[in-house]
């Protein structure tokens, strides 16, 4: 019996986690001061490998603690409790381009994590680790109900949390991709928000009619949500990414229907043909002219929306948002322009007076595809754009560990912003109070 | 102290982590968004698969920012009281108006139990109410990754289970007691603990007479677990009782023992009964020990023993079938490799970690096929504790002996 195998412990804690929680990776009874490599494997739901690894020197009890220990080397170095699942890679030889999105969010992902002897960079699959466990990343917590939404001519997915409820409620909106995206609204519901992920530009009437929806599209979702039983009719929210974003803020300013109890907007832009809607800004997409395109071919759509424009006809007017909003921006986004949008819209509503409802997060060296915690970093990736039907290799943007370290600050502070927004009970009726 | 209405335009916001854990993990329920200084109960609620409804709850005050942690908070009474961040858990109990004699055991350990934690408002009964906010945790006893296997030849029947990564791993003969049957709870546990082990169907409940227990049939099944231990074939799967037992070879491998009540079988007219009617035992144990042909000759063990006892066991004597063992293995010089964990007001039924207490349960008697209910012994909060404490100490004694020991030998 190799009797140095028999002795090395590996355990993560939690071994059954929601991704948005942090676990604690232990390797123990190693021998003291020893080389080794923790290392990090999933196959993602298309059936490609990823990988991360990290290079330690255990201490003098032989143990290495990944949330206190400094990696020297490997996909991520310093101390990151995180960084193993953050610094998932595609393996060597794999298909460019590749991006991770979890499409059935009833089943965990799951991780392989291993401990291997010395500091290894390749060939791991022929060698025997240490030590290996699994550890699962749920998007659903135990009771979160999902309920495929068809009703009202809608294309959606509502994810109510355990429990009686009523409950929040939220829109999640995507970007121009389309497709029904339900991981963040599956996430959200865990955390206590009756969320519904949206499909708009490939839904069911798109793909029937070739017509793109219009404003009243999303104003059947949102009373969807607020005659719902379970959701609190005047505590619903809007999320929403990139193309999402344009949407958020034209239903936020202009919709008659929608009072929203706050808006959270993620790497996107109030320019926007203000006589129109989503159709216009189709239009506008297609008739763009060439491409810029980086040295290594990719393409970088940034410029497309600037300058910003001056004519409020081009542009929401946020100085008439009656409702707090976040923005969340990367200062490296290559795709859009969220940093100089921001900063336009700061301006507007400083001059009209509300910007007390406004908070911006602003990340440097942030890409476009901020996204919940933990997921591993795309700068650049295969996509297919629904308005343009173009396939593209597409420059997203951003530097690995400081677009990781964003995506973990702007999820704490979205969800602290949702809670203070649609649970206090600021808004509701007296409160009687009791003492002792 | 009067109840605040707590209205559905506030609600409170439950949260319990981990969400999912094992079972013997403890986890931290907080309630936030609360009114100030109010009256709170939290409820935990267990649907079993034996189809039965098992309740705990807790009473607390909200402190001046809304806010009741159980981790930190004092329970003011329920089914637990102090503070006792997993008293909705051990104080598990069937709630009122169910069947007598009942014990919560896992059957399937490939689902996970789920417990439902419930707020209400106010200290008083909460069962008309409509709880303000509750969510749904599990509870595990099989890790991510553990491979389960069932074994069904003839003779050698359990189930077999695999850590998860490329081992070798120590390995663990679980055997139960005189109820029979198979259950797997606790190997899978061990299992996500890092050990391979097998939890042995060595009866089937009620055939204990006519069921072959010689030693010879243990010895057996321990060289099935060894070969699973050292092969990677998966082969091995296809040999029957009889393959094992002619492949049967004498190593000299490293053994040690974990005894939780000690039984020896026989002789049963010592049974006395309680003023509920329930079978007190502990005297059979008390007349075996005065008759030397039905002990086990203890001088000869060579490998650590380790004996966790009940001083409240009313099932086995076990404090005093500890003695006497000790007294053989000093005689003997072998005093050194005994170790015994004597709890206070404990019960038989020494269970891993945050199982409701069993004080008296339902069992088919082996002799006649009747049910009974026996009386194990215990009170629920110092035998609660018993079961953490002594599963910590159990694990590091596997520790100690399987994983690190330097003594380790083929």
């Amino acid at each position: 019996m190799d009797e140095k195998r028999c002795c090395v412990t590996l355990s993560v804690q939690p071994s059954r986690g929601l991704v948005d929680e942090k676990f604690v990776i232990l390797v123990q009874n190693s021998f003291p001061s020893s080389l080794l490599t923790i290392y990090a494997h999933h196959q993602c739901e298309d059936g490609y490998s990823w990988h991360a690894f990290a290079h330690y020197t255990s201490d003098a009890t032989g143990a290495v603690n990944v949330s206190e220990d400094c990696s020297t080397g490997g996909t991520y170095s310093g101390v990151e409790a995180m960084g193993l699942l953050w610094s998932l890679k595609p393996v060597p030889g794999s298909k460019p381009g590749l991006r991770m999105r979890k499409k059935n969010v009833q089943a965990p992902m799951v991780v392989t994590i291993s401990v291997y002897s010395g500091h290894l960079t390749e060939g791991f699959e022929d060698q025997v680790p240490l030590a290996g466990v699994e550890v699962e990343r749920w998007y659903m917590a135990p009771g979160v109900r999902r309920i495929p939404v068809t009703e009202d001519g809608l294309t959606a997915t509502l994810f109510l949390p355990s429990g009686p409820g009523p409950f929040p409620g939220l829109l999640d909106l995507w970007g121009g991709g389309g497709q029904l995206v339900e991981y963040r609204a599956a996430l959200l519901a865990s955390h206590g928000i009756a969320s519904m992920a949206i499909d708009y530009l490939t839904c069911k009437y798109t793909m029937e009619t070739g017509k793109i929806v219009e404003q009243d599209y999303f104003e059947m979702a949102y009373k969807f949500l607020q005659k719902h039983p379970k959701v609190l009719g005047s505590r619903i929210a809007m999320l929403g990414l990139s193309l999402g974003t344009s949407v958020i803020l034209k239903m936020a300013v202009h919709s008659q229907i929608m009072k929203l109890s706050c808006a959270v907007c993620v790497s996107g832009s109030h320019v926007q043909p203000m006589d129109g809607f989503l159709k216009e800004m189709v239009d506008r997409y297609k008739n763009w002219g060439s491409d810029r395109f980086t040295k290594d071919n990719k393409v970088v759509w940034r410029d497309l929306l600037l300058p910003i424009p001056t004519d409020l006809s081009l542009k929401v007017d946020v100085g008439k948002l009656q409702c707090p909003l976040m923005l969340i921006v990367g200062e490296d986004d290559q795709n859009w322009c969220p940093h100089e949008s921001a900063m336009d819209m700061k301006g507007m509503m400083e001059r009209a007076g509300n910007n007390h409802l406004l908070t911006l997060l602003s990340y440097p060296n942030a890409g476009h595809l901020i996204e919940p915690p933990y997921m591993p970093h795309t700068r650049v990736s295969n996509y297919r754009d629904v308005l343009s039907q173009q396939k593209r290799m597409v420059l997203w943007g951003g530097q690995t560990l400081e677009h990781s370290r964003a995506q973990e600050d702007a999820w704490r502070k979205l969800l602290v912003f949702l809670r203070k927004n649609l649970y206090s009970g600021v808004k509701s009726g007296s409160l009687s109070l009791s003492n002792l | 102290v009067t109840a605040t209405g707590c209205t559905a335009s506030t609600p409170p916001i439950l949260s319990v982590r981990p969400s999912r854990a094992l079972v013997d993990e403890a986890f931290e329920v907080l309630v936030e968004n609360l009114p100030p200084v109010s009256p709170f109960t939290l409820r935990s609620l267990l649907h079993s698969e034996d189809g039965d409804d098992w309740e705990a709850y807790g009473r607390y005050v909200s402190d001046h920012s809304g806010r009741v942690s159980v981790s930190e908070d004092l329970s003011f009474g329920g089914t637990y009281s102090g503070m006792e961040p997993m008293g909705l858990i051990w104080s598990l109990r069937p709630v009122p108006g169910s069947r007598t004699g009942l014990r919560l055991r896992k059957k399937d350990v490939t689902t996970p139990m789920l417990i439902t934690i419930s707020l209400y408002n106010g200290h008083e009964d909460f069962r008309d109410n409509s709880p303000l906010v509750s969510m749904v945790t599990e509870r595990w006893y099989m890790g991510p990754g553990i491979q389960r296997i069932e074994i069904t030849d003839g003779e050698l029947r359990g189930a077999l289970f695999i850590p998860p990564g490329p081992g070798p791993f120590p390995g663990i003969l679980d055997l139960w007691g005189g109820g029979g049957g198979l259950l797997e709870y606790r190997s899978a546990l061990l299992a996500s603990r890092g050990y391979v082990c097998l939890a042995l169907e060595y009866f089937k409940t009620g055939q204990m007479k006519s069921t072959d227990m010689s030693f010879e049939y243990f010895e057996v099944c321990v060289t099935f677990l060894l070969l699973h231990l050292f092969s990677e074939s998966v082969n091995l799967l296809k040999w029957t009782f009889h393959d094992f037992k002619s492949s049967l070879f004498y190593i000299k491998f490293f053994l040690c023992g974990v005894c939780d009540a000690l039984v020896l079988f026989l002789v049963f007219n010592k049974i006395r009964v309680d003023e509920n009617n329930h079978q007190i035992w502990r005297d059979v144990g008390l007349a075996l020990l005065q008759e030397p042909s039905m002990k086990v000759d203890v001088a000869k063990i060579n490998c650590p023993l380790l004996l966790v006892n009940g001083c409240d066991d009313q099932n086995w004597c076990a404090v005093e079938t500890a003695d006497d063992i000790s007294k053989t293995m000093n005689a003997a010089g072998k005093g050194h490799l005994l170790t015994r964990l004597d709890y206070p007001e404990t019960g038989h039924l020494i269970e891993p970690p945050f199982s409701p207490h069993c004080p008296a349960g339902n069992i088919i008697m082996y002799s006649s096929n009747q049910k009974v209910i026996q009386r194990y012994g215990g009170k629920t909060k110092p035998h609660s504790d018993a079961q953490d404490d002594s599963w910590r100490k159990i694990l590091s004694f596997l520790r100690h002996h399987l994983y690190c020991s330097q003594k380790a030998k083929m």
